[in-house]
């Protein structure tokens, strides 16, 4: 009996609830069109992309390869089945697993030196007293209101003196100092109890060995959740990498190698390039959905949007 | 083992002073106890003590060597924290661990994996040793866990195994008792007592406890505002309170503070009755301090006094009858034990007396006054 009715109590169906997930549905669906359109294109000929004909995988049918044949292959050879070719070409025409590589490179570097520097700096700003914190932290939440693009000419005047621009650490060097990491560590480790601190010192900690051994360990959640922040901004980033590489294309990262397949002189060639997208956003998605859990709990904990 | 010394320690955050000139001389072996009530600094002069806070003035010595400007681990201190502050990352044998390894290990033998292969002898003996410190403790078989997983008990003796397992000078505790639900915080002062015993080591205890103190303890320091205003053994302490602060604060149920008068001869009076004691101060008002256990219930005679019983405060062996007197706004409190015939029904009259040997005099000021001469025969 009891158990009848607590099942009455779940699936008691609700108007506003259901007006509710009906909204969300609806906002989820606009937000996922894109990417179903990203997802169907990679897969379908360039014909069906044009004509919008063969529904989401396209019929598959082989297709002749135009380019191939300007090379002076038969025919025969050169019929291509869409979803292997558009992958291919991703691959090929345009070296995307350099440009992943150089992704994972980036954003790793980025990721890491911004931990080295913010963890010691939310350390002090929230567990040292010394003349002038809490003016240093006031400056650290008014960096959070500087938009990028806003010194985004100064900082790349600076690296060209420097000589820097077309280098990793152009693509590096700007980010090292994440206020933001700062900011979300700091406030993870006001909850840190002094008196583990203080334990740590008695035990013989410096205050280096403090950060790393026992603020890290402690901070693993909040520290999850900024990875995905940081490597999320940069792994997607255009803007930055578009500005400070200009010619050597060893040094593209993903998003730069989706330009490959724009205005070429054979037109767009949306199929690969749709291709490379699927293949540049997996890794995140892959990511996102193991790490969600402790993505969340990162955000709700420091009380941000 | 270690005398330690504290002498002229002042502190202030702000402008509010917390620490007054403190002096406290603490013997080898001693378990002393700082208690008094939430804010009066004592905290903070364990902190001084351990190198976790410095002193505005003042210095502090261990075997009369000055340590005031050494850093906390090289005092070679050890200290238990109210919240117990162990790792949460590590389990309790690392926790262990720890200490021995920042202080007996250079910086390759700590790395982790390099450093166990690097300097094996040696970690086989840091693990000896907190072997040994978990059987004392009666936790070896928790070694292998992590704080998390353990109940707030387990996770006291880990905290101790923390401190003890470096064989330090000797042991500061901040409220180590504090958290824990109430038996096992009956339990565990007893427990602390044996290990004292035990170790033979000196003792610095912090508690704003009094019972904790007065159980526990070889001398107490009773603190206020940021000073020492006595230091001794319990015995001395609850019996002979050198003011009416730590009068008030030791002993529960409360002491009664009475007002009082005295004549022309400095005869003392109570509720208008003479007690035959003499202080040296005619013509003055006084406070009377009489602990609940040495007032009584009686019959009416001369030298009883009424009051009506409002409240009564069942502990099982006895009863506190909490009486309202002519002219207190405060109730005073009488100890009756349960043998002690009929329980008194709420709202009815009756008389109590006072044992007069145990008056606790003090002038206006709130200083102990000497009796001068007493007539030793009970009120009665």
């Amino acid at each position: 009996m009891s158990n009848f009715d607590t099942s009455q109590r779940i699936f008691r169906f609700s108007s506003s609830e259901a007006i509710k997930h009906v909204i969300l549905i609806f906002g989820a669906l606009i937000v996922l069109l894109p990417f179903y359109v990203m997802l169907s294109y990679s897969l379908k000929a360039p014909a069906e992309i044009m004509q919008n004909t063969g529904g989401f995988f396209g019929t598959q049918e082989p297709f002749r390869d135009d380019y191939c044949i300007k090379l002076g292959n038969a025919v025969a050879d050169c019929m291509v089945t869409p979803w292997i070719y558009n992958y291919q070409t991703a691959f090929e025409k345009a070296p995307l697993l350099r440009y992943l590589l150089n992704g994972i490179l980036v954003t790793f570097s980025i990721f890491f030196i911004q931990v080295v520097i913010a963890l010691p700096c939310a350390y002090a700003l929230a567990k040292l007293r010394f003349w002038g914190r809490e003016t240093v932290f006031a400056l650290v939440l008014f960096c959070l209101l500087i938009p990028v693009h806003a010194i985004a000419l100064p900082l790349y005047i600076m690296l060209a003196k420097l000589g820097l621009t077309n280098s990793y650490a152009a693509l590096v060097i700007p980010w090292t100092i994440s206020v933001f990491g700062i900011f979300l560590m700091r406030q993870f480790f006001m909850t840190i109890p002094d008196d583990l601190i203080d334990a740590a010192r008695m035990d013989g900690m410096s205050e280096y060995s403090i950060i790393w051994n026992v603020m890290l360990p402690s901070a693993i959640p909040a520290l999850m959740a900024f990875a995905i922040f940081s490597v999320v901004a940069h792994w997607n980033d255009y803007f930055w990498p578009r500005i400070v590489i200009t010619g050597n294309r060893d040094l593209f990262t993903p998003p730069l190698g989706l330009r490959e397949f724009k205005g070429d002189a054979d037109g767009d060639n949306f199929g690969p390039m749709m291709a490379t997208a699927v293949v540049i956003v997996t890794p995140l998605l892959v990511a996102f959905a193991l790490a969600q859990k402790r993505f969340i709990d990162g955000i709700t904990l420091s009380g941000m949007k | 083992m270690a005398n330690i010394r504290l002498s002229n320690i002042s502190k202030r955050f702000g402008n509010t002073d917390v620490l007054n000139g403190i002096d406290l001389d603490i013997n080898d072996r001693e378990f002393v106890t700082l208690v008094g009530p939430s804010g009066c600094g004592k905290s903070t002069l364990l902190r001084i003590l351990a190198g976790l806070e410095s002193a505005d003035t003042g210095t502090v010595s261990i075997d009369d060597t000055d340590v005031t400007r050494i850093r906390p681990a090289d005092r070679n201190l050890s200290m238990v924290f109210q919240s117990y502050a162990l790792y949460p990352h590590l389990s309790v044998a690392q926790n262990m661990l720890t200490p021995l390894k920042l202080r007996d290990l250079s910086f390759p033998q700590r790395l982790p994996l390099i450093g166990p292969l690097l300097a094996k002898t040696e970690y086989k003996t840091l693990y000896q040793q907190i072997k040994n410190t978990a059987q004392i403790l009666k936790i070896e078989n928790l070694l292998d866990r992590k704080p998390g997983q353990l109940s707030g008990g387990q996770r006291q003796r880990a905290a101790l195994g923390r401190a003890m397992v470096r064989d330090p000078l000797a042991f500061l505790m901040d409220e180590p008792l504090s958290n824990l639900d109430a038996a096992l915080r009956v339990h565990m002062r007893s427990e602390l007592t044996q290990l004292h015993q035990r170790l033979r080591a000196t003792f610095v205890y912090v508690t704003h406890d009094q019972s904790e103190a007065l159980t526990m303890s070889d001398k107490m320091a009773v603190m206020m505002k940021g000073k020492i205003l006595q230091y001794g053994p319990p015995d001395e302490v609850y019996h002979n309170p050198q003011t009416i602060d730590v009068a008030r604060f030791i002993g529960s149920p409360a002491i009664n503070i009475i007002p009082g008068s005295t004549d022309e001869t400095g005869c003392v009076s109570l509720f208008g009755k003479s007690l035959e004691t003499h202080v040296s101060y005619p013509h003055s008002t006084l406070h009377i301090g009489l602990r609940p256990e040495h007032l009584s219930l009686s019959e009416n005679n001369g030298n009883s006094f009424p009051g009506i019983i409002r409240h009564i405060e069942n502990l099982g062996s006895d009863l506190f009858y909490h009486l309202e007197t002519e002219g207190m706004s405060q109730r005073i409190v009488v100890r009756s034990s349960q043998s002690e015939g009929k329980r008194l029904p709420l709202g009815s009259l009756t008389y109590f007396k006072a044992q007069k040997n145990k008056l606790l005099i003090f002038g206006e000021s709130g200083n102990r006054l000497t009796v001068k001469s007493q007539k030793l025969a009970e009120v009665a």
